[in-house]
């Protein structure tokens, strides 16, 4: 029988001690800000399950202790996710404040949330304060991406794109950043990121006349209602397997969360997006954003996670 | 019920090497070369052991090469059109056969 049978069903805090390795914090330097779960998609590879009928969201009182938080520690970026940070009444009023108080500041957008006339304003607020946009895209065809997000979801993403590209985002040289990310469609892992890029700037320009400028490849998280359709669909072990199998030790040392804080829509602390997603706070009980006095000292361990196999798998994530 | 084909036997690929390693070494380090990046991109060679794997009715090549196009980021549109470049070389294969019949039955008609 070969290792990886062998080792099914592994816990990844054990994998890492078995290649000598362990999951700590180094130097802080991100903030990741779950806005809110209200989406308006229902992505079947949603980690949190956010969608119409989540009403999570963040207030501003949170939002002004999230900007205080960033005035404190001079984060080198944040990243502002949810949900569809558009759905949040009081997104204009967190990205005023904290774009002086970082270098980078990233909305992540689901692209359908951009249309409209609150789209289009909030777009005008991104060009002026030269938001980092990364904007979903699972894929550069239609029935692949609509398979994951629903359908008509296609066109109005072709369509906010086409928008970008007229407002200056993603144009070769122009300082409005706009990369894509590109989880699967489905129970199989992503391209690798190089080559995967190349082909969405390819056929995008071909078919749509769209550019962007980096496009990051993501495995999806067997959590939330990525997980159940993983069950409904009989692949669960396959792909847990796949993961435990592809478990590269090279990525552990890049993990985003051994340099990132995130924070939660009523302000308490994780490690990364899909331990909020578990409830799995920050050293291991809540505590709120408001309270925090220091950040995590290198050397702060992480807590191990099975889902954390989705992270190491391949190149890992980014 | 039992049947001749299992999905789980492909895991076990490399035990055919068992009692004969040379030669199944020699298969397997020729095999992983030629799907590796070369003049072709791996996803264009994945596209094509797809489109083969159909010709050659195996089903253990298309299960794998099913799951390697999507990991090497083709879609479902392109695996189709793949697939019936191969349908139409087989399909011609048999049709330009046809001149054949065609030269034998003149030869032999009045
Ligand atoms: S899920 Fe990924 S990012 Fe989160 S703690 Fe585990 S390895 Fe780190």
């Amino acid at each position: 029988m070969d290792e990886s049978k062998q080792r099914r069903g592994e816990p990844f805090g054990e994998r890492l001690a078995r290649h000598g390795l362990a999951l700590t914090r180094e130097r802080t330097t991100a903030l990741q800000v779950n806005v809110g779960l209200a989406c308006d998609l229902s992505c079947g590879h949603c980690h949190l399950e956010a969608g119409p009928a989540r009403g999570e969201m963040m207030s501003r009182a949170v939002m002004a202790e999230v900007i205080g938080c960033a005035r404190r520690f001079r984060f080198d970026s944040i990243d502002l996710t949810g949900g569809a940070p558009e759905l949040v009444p009081d997104l204009p009023y967190l990205v005023r404040g904290l774009a002086p108080e970082t270098r980078r500041l990233i909305v992540r957008t689901n692209l359908v949330s951009l249309e409209g006339e609150r789209g289009e304003e909030l777009l005008q607020l991104y060009r002026e304060l030269k938001v980092v946009l990364v904007a979903s895209l699972p894929a550069g065809n239609q029935a692949q991406t609509e398979a994951q997000r629903g359908a008509g979801v296609w066109q109005k993403s072709i369509r906010a794109l086409q928008r970008l590209n007229e407002l200056g985002y993603g144009l070769p040289g122009s300082p409005l950043e706009l990369d894509l990310v590109s989880n699967p469609s489905g129970a199989f892992l992503p391209a690798p990121q190089l080559q995967a890029q190349e082909k969405f700037q390819r056929d995008l320009a071909r078919k749509h006349g769209v550019s962007f400028h980096n496009l990051y490849t993501f495995a999806n998280v067997p959590l939330g209602r990525f997980r159940r359709f993983l069950e409904r669909s009989g692949n669960l072990d396959d792909y847990l397997e796949k993961l435990t199998a592809g478990f590269n030790p090279c990525a552990v040392a890049g993990l985003m969360c051994r340099s990132q804080l995130s924070v939660d829509w009523c302000g308490r602390l994780y490690d990364c997006d899909f331990h909020l997603a578990q409830g799995l706070f920050l050293g291991g009980a809540a505590r709120f954003i408001a309270d925090l006095d220091e950040l995590p000292a290198p050397g702060t361990p992480i807590a191990a996670a099975d889902h954390c196999y989705a992270c190491t798998v391949g190149s890992g994530f980014t | 019920m039992e049947t001749y084909y299992d999905p789980r036997d492909l895991g076990s690929f490399a035990e055919i090497g068992k009692d004969a390693p040379e030669l199944a070494g020699k298969f397997f380090d020729y095999y992983n070369e030629v799907f590796a990046e070369g003049e072709l991109t791996e996803r264009e060679k994945a596209l094509i052991a797809l489109a083969v794997a159909h010709t050659v009715q195996c089903p253990y090549c298309i299960d794998a090469y099913t799951r390697a196009c999507l990991e090497k980021g083709s879609h479902l549109g392109e695996m189709t059109e793949a697939l019936h470049v191969v349908t139409a070389i087989r399909g011609g294969a048999s049709l330009v056969h046809g001149v054949q019949m065609r030269k034998i039955a003149e030869k032999l008609s009045l």
